[in-house]
């Protein structure tokens, strides 16, 4: 328990920290509003945007759930398709790779040019998000398992596809729990890259009329909106490995 | 006779692991195949089980000749490799979860735990067992398999001496219970004394060299008797030492 609090209190003390100097410095050198916000004034305006914030966060996290949904589901089919199918596997797994080092802020605007101001371009940008880490880490985790275990369940009469359902797959789980907790900290912010570039709502469209406004409060505000978001989403998937993978938590 | 193996064979790239492999075993006995590390034990398992193919030789069960995965087989490995996923009620049951008799497996499993010292354990994950309950979960699982012949891959191999011992005295008890075919895989030349009712000892590429029938003539077996064994084992160790140091001279 002591050993747990002491976790948390050194990156406790550092923010308090550093949003004290924050605080001290705006007061003292009177910087205005639209250069930086103190961390009083970003509290404050959190405390009455809320509503609205609320509203646009509900657009944006649809879009990140919609979004990661579809990711896991491509990813969870095409990691099986390239396990069972080596050259299949030889032929994608490095084209996905040099995929990813596209920057997001250059498709999402081509994803408008071809899926329009509605909700679709926002999902796909998630998607081509969350997809990469969820895909990478469920294919190498077939790749690597024991192969032993195989053996073992077609000793006993299990046919090829039978193996990934009671084997193979399952096997695999903990490391796409890894890569979905990865890819759940992306997906809100890929919702917001994708609302920034053209959107009638959603946390990115907010933050995008705030700051043509110099509301830079509110700027922050938002920003601590979408952080307390991601870090609800890792969460989420945190709760659903704890309900639904019950042995990884014996192990600690 | 309910396995018949005669002139089985295998090379892995180019080099032949198994050559003209012969050998029998009858309804009900336990047999052990005793040989050195990295003589082809293992191979000779997953050639029954058609995990591997072999380049020539012929497979016969009950008479009949079998190819590729059949099912005759209950396979246990080395390592438990139990599911970690998976508790233990749910782990022994795999056999009756593939051939979709999953109900009545559980009760079957449910009615062994107590024999198989795993009693009030049906709930509970691998990761939380002992090395040796682990091991007995396994074979549970692998005697829980409808299939005729046990195939057991040094089962006890991974376990330290003390946990062994325990475990070869729980297989003896069990061996009179079960009634069921066995082949042993082992290096353990106590091991294959102690269990089998005959023990054919595996000279690589020169196959079984020497078949030995260990009997106790006050009947059943103990430790007492395994340590007066002694003929019997320098018999056996100069079988598989002669042999090495033949090879090492060709």
């Amino acid at each position: 328990m002591a050993g747990r609090k002491r976790k948390w209190l050194a990156p406790a003390v550092t923010a308090a920290g550093i949003l004290a100097a924050w605080e001290a410095a705006v007061r003292i050198y009177q910087i205005p509003l639209y250069v930086l916000p103190a961390p009083s004034a970003v509290l404050s305006s959190l405390g009455t945007e809320f509503p609205v914030l609320i509203r646009h966060a509900g657009v944006t996290v649809a879009e990140a759930l919609a979004g990661m949904g579809l990711a896991l589901f491509l990813a969870v089919l095409l990691g099986i398709i390239m396990d069972a199918f080596p050259g299949v596997k030889s032929g994608i797994y490095p084209v996905l790779v040099v995929t990813q080092t596209v920057p997001m802020i250059v498709l999402a605007p081509i994803l408008i040019i071809y899926l329009g101001f509605g909700i679709a371009p926002k999902i796909l940008t998630v998607v081509l998000m969350c997809f990469f880490p969820v895909a990478v880490s469920f294919t190498d985790a077939m790749g690597q398992m024991d192969e032993e275990y195989v053996h073992l369940v077609r000793s006993f009469g299990a046919g090829k596809w039978q193996a990934y359902r009671l084997v193979k797959i399952p096997a695999a789980v903990p490391a796409l729990v890894s890569g979905l907790k990865v890819s759940a900290t992306y997906s809100i912010s890929g919702a917001v890259v994708g609302e920034w570039i053209g959107a009638q709502s959603g946390l990115g469209y907010y933050l995008l009329r705030v700051k043509n406004g110099y509301m830079l409060d509110k700027v922050f505000a938002c920003v601590l909106m979408i952080v307390g978001l991601s870090l609800c989403m890792n969460g989420l998937i945190r709760l659903i490995q704890m309900a639904a993978l019950p042995y990884m938590e014996k192990k600690h | 006779m309910k396995l018949e193996v005669s002139g089985l064979s295998f090379s892995y790239s180019d080099r032949e692991v198994i050559k003209d492999l012969n050998f029998q075993i009858k309804e009900g006995e336990f047999v052990s195949i005793l040989g050195a590390s990295g003589c082809g034990k293992s191979t000779i398992l997953k050639l029954l089980t058609g995990v591997r193919k072999p380049s020539s030789g012929k497979i016969l069960v009950d008479g009949e000749e079998i190819k590729g995965m059949t099912g005759h087989f209950a396979y246990m490995p080395q390592n438990d490799l139990l599911f970690p996923w998976k508790n233990i009620l749910d782990n022994v049951c795999l056999y009756g979860r593939i051939h979709g008799g999953l109900d009545q497996a559980r009760e079957e499993a449910m009615k062994n735990m107590e024999a198989f010292g795993l009693g009030g354990y049906e709930k509970s994950y691998p990761s939380s067992l002992s090395g040796g309950m682990r091991q007995r979960a396994a074979f549970l699982r692998t005697a829980l398999c409808q299939s005729d012949i046990l195939l057991l891959d040094e089962p006890f191999g991974a376990l330290d001496v003390i946990t062994r011992g325990e475990m070869q005295d729980w297989l003896l008890s069990m061996r009179e219970t079960m009634n069921r075919t066995v082949l042993l895989v082992t290096h353990d030349m106590d091991e294959a004394i102690y269990l089998s009712d005959r023990i054919l000892i595996l000279s690589g590429c020169s196959g079984i060299t020497c078949e030995l029938s260990p009997e106790n003539p006050e009947g059943g077996r103990s430790r007492e008797w395994l340590y007066s064994q002694g003929k019997l084992r320098q018999r056996i160790h100069r079988e598989i030492m002669g042999r090495r140091l033949d090879e090492n001279h060709l």
